[in-house]
């Protein structure tokens, strides 16, 4: 079977990217660089997606994360003006704390599905994930029996445009002129 | 199916090994004579005054979040459009209903002033 | 199973040396790109432009010397290779080396996809136009990061400038693609070249005129290519993103943009232009067909260096709007249009007559509007 060496040699190699880029993204010093190694990560996630023949879903991984939201993460530092960890790292304990403990549950929670060996979900995906994973399917799905879901999205989308419009309301109002030297 | 697109995963090996190539050569072939005028930053002849690193505007965080929602909204649009012709009209109005709320928010971004760059 | 096993690899191995071949023309064509940039722009202006530099050192191409200089590309390549690379102090070493490797990687991989006669192509994936789309966004972060690592406020401003730009303008040429996607009903390039067939009259350019304008002003914008070239405005912002880049890393941008603009050519025709199909000569030998492909290509090169050379530049807050407030609606419209006539009349022949009305109605209109009221 080459094909299933293929994919299993595939699989090695795209999870140890992102095990090397996530670990990348919290220990590196400087916020840009965590940006980058969590853009590569979500781009070797895409990968991952691709083994498990969800094409869409890869492709909307890059699009939308790496290619959108990292991009807001980038303008947001550089708006920000971060220059190295040491500035943020003083009172975080309370919210280390917190972060410790869901990490902790979200192992547990991997842990326990691990251990779970769900016969039941491994031989349907299998055989016609292949099918599941492409555009068409998703549409069919979306247009039918996510119908409502599908249009409750674009309530929540506009729930964000309001949001990011009053966040940074204030900079736009006639007060901007005041504002200092912005480039 | 994996198959189908390990040439886009050797093309994407090729393209960083030849830029790695490349920036190699340069760095290999060109002269290092370096002082301090000439790594001193470009500002137009004069010395650099201040950071460079200054705050941005706003706006172009505004711009990259707009973009993100509207991004989404074409990202669900790609699988409608391949189904369009079986769903007819019905597909239609799934659609029409779904962007028309988002046109709604636009034009609330119009009206805020969240698109002017003067 | 084994004999379609060893089908697969044969065939895998066919792609692996048409992806040899593609590379080698590309970055020919991007060297040959700059060059026939110079001379029409020379032409344009009425100048002579690069005419000096020939082949002398091999004897068999003494005669290209004349007043043609077609040595010039190979004679920038090496003045490039052999300069200092200069990396200014406080930048970022290793962001600074990365920015124009992503540059270079988004314009080259972006080509796999692409149908050059029918079936042949370096990857045949469902998902062909989502995939050059994912990686023209990630081209932002070439641009966004050399202007962060450079440590110069030309450098920022621009990259920032410049992201901001391209970020924009992937949404009017997403909508473009869906109006694409909703004729041909395919996301495969290579369907979407089929379903076009060799009846001119079916390529999408006449089908969805409007999308096809759409799609070409986002590329010109997605390819930081005049009257889009903003980031680089001499006047204000010196070089833009790449100011502080010399020697080789310079010359990846360099490459990377030249490219962009060849692989944006190459998209433009696929959906638009009916890729590799030959007018009214259906199931055309592979040679001819990619003759007419890189024909049809060349053609839009020329639009893009013609454009380059005779549009002035957009200010800023202009070119902003342009993207926001014009091209977004007008893209949302035609998607409309394009999807609404499919579904109410099956197919596409009322579109055609109604998007020349409508570009008519353009053209006359912005004939109408009195320039400096949008000036202010």
């Amino acid at each position: 079977m080459p094909e299933i060496n293929l994919s299993t040699a595939f699989f090695i190699g795209l999870g140890s990217l992102t095990i090397v880029a996530s670990l990348g993204t919290i220990l590196s010093r400087s916020p840009v660089t965590s940006a980058l190694f969590l853009v590569l990560n979500f781009f070797a996630l895409g990968g991952i997606y691709l083994l498990l023949e969800a094409q869409f879903i890869a492709v909307v991984q890059v699009i939308v994360y790496a290619g959108a939201i990292m991009v807001l993460f980038l303008f947001v530092i550089m708006l920000l003006n971060l220059e190295d960890e040491q500035r943020l790292t003083e009172r975080y304990d309370v919210k280390k704390g917190f972060a410790i403990l869901f990490a902790g549950l979200l192992l547990v929670e991997v842990l326990y599905v691990v251990g779970l060996k769900t016969p039941a979900i491994a031989p349907r995906l299998g055989t016609v994930a292949a099918e599941i994973g492409t555009a068409k399917y998703i549409g069919q799905q979306l247009l039918t029996e996510f119908l409502f879901p599908f249009e409750i999205i674009s309530v929540l989308l506009l729930g964000a445009i309001v949001g990011a419009v009053v966040l940074a309301k204030k900079n736009f109002g006639p007060e901007r002129a005041t504002a200092k030297t912005t480039l | 199916m994996i198959e189908a697109y390990l040439p886009i995963f050797a093309m994407i090996v090729i393209a960083i090994v030849l830029g790695v190539l490349l920036l190699t050569l340069g760095r290999l072939l060109g002269p290092k004579r370096s002082n301090s005028e000439k790594m001193s930053t470009y500002e137009s002849g004069i010395e650099p005054v201040g950071t460079a690193k200054a705050r941005i505007s706003v706006k172009y965080y505004l711009v990259a979040m707009f973009f993100i929602i509207f991004d989404i909204e074409v990202i669900f649009m790609y699988p409608w459009a391949v189904n369009l012709r079986e769903f007819g009209v019905s597909g239609l109005v799934s659609m029409i209903t779904f962007a028309l709320l988002l046109l709604v928010g636009y034009f609330y971004i119009l009206k805020k002033g969240g698109l002017e760059w003067n | 199973m084994n004999a379609l096993a060893l089908l697969l690899v044969m065939e895998l191995g066919d792609r692996f040396a048409l992806m040899g071949v593609v590379l080698g023309v590309l970055l020919t064509a991007v060297a040959y790109t700059v060059y026939a940039e110079r001379r029409i722009a020379a032409f344009i202006q009425n100048r002579t432009g690069p005419d000096r530099v020939g082949f002398d050192l091999i004897p068999q191409l003494k005669f290209l010397k004349g007043a043609i200089g077609l040595g010039q590309p190979l004679a920038d390549v090496i003045k490039l290779l052999m300069k200092e690379d200069v990396v200014p102090e406080n930048a970022n070493k290793f962001v600074h080396a990365l920015a124009p490797l992503i540059s270079l990687f988004a314009a080259l991989t972006t080509i796999a996809v692409v149908p050059y006669a029918k079936g042949v192509a370096i990857a045949d994936v469902n998902i062909g136009i989502l995939y050059i789309l994912a990686i023209t966004s990630l081209g932002v972060y070439g641009i966004t990061l050399s202007g962060w690592a450079s440590n110069s406020k030309y450098s920022l401003l621009g990259g920032l400038r410049s992201s901001a730009q391209m970020i924009s303008y992937e949404l009017s040429m997403g909508l473009a693609v869906v109006s694409v996607v909703v004729l041909t009903n395919a996301l495969n390039m290579g369907e979407i070249v089929e379903s076009q067939t060799s009846n001119p009259l079916n390529w999408n350019v006449c089908r969805n005129l409007l999308g096809f304008i759409i799609f070409t002003t986002a590329a010109f914008a997605e390819t930081n290519r005049a009257p889009f070239d903003l980031p680089e405005a001499e006047q204000e912002l010196v070089g833009g993103y790449h100011t502080e880049y010399s020697s080789m890393k310079f010359a990846l941008f360099f490459l990377a943009e030249y490219a962009n603009m060849i692989v944006a050519c190459t998209v433009i025709v696929t959906l638009f232009l009916g890729g590799y199909q030959v007018p009214f000569w259906t199931d055309a030998p592979w040679f001819v067909q990619v003759g007419a492909f890189i024909t049809k290509t060349l053609f839009m090169m020329f639009v893009f260096i013609w454009v380059r050379w005779t549009l002035p530049r957009f200010k800023y807050n202009q070119l902003m709007d342009l993207g926001w407030k014009f091209m977004l609606p007008l893209g949302l419209f035609n998607l409309l249009i394009v999807a609404s006539t499919i579904v109410i009349f099956g197919n596409s022949l009322p579109l055609s007559i109604l998007n020349l009305v409508l570009v008519a109605l353009c053209v006359a209109g912005s004939f109408a509007a009195k320039p400096q009221s949008k000036m202010a």
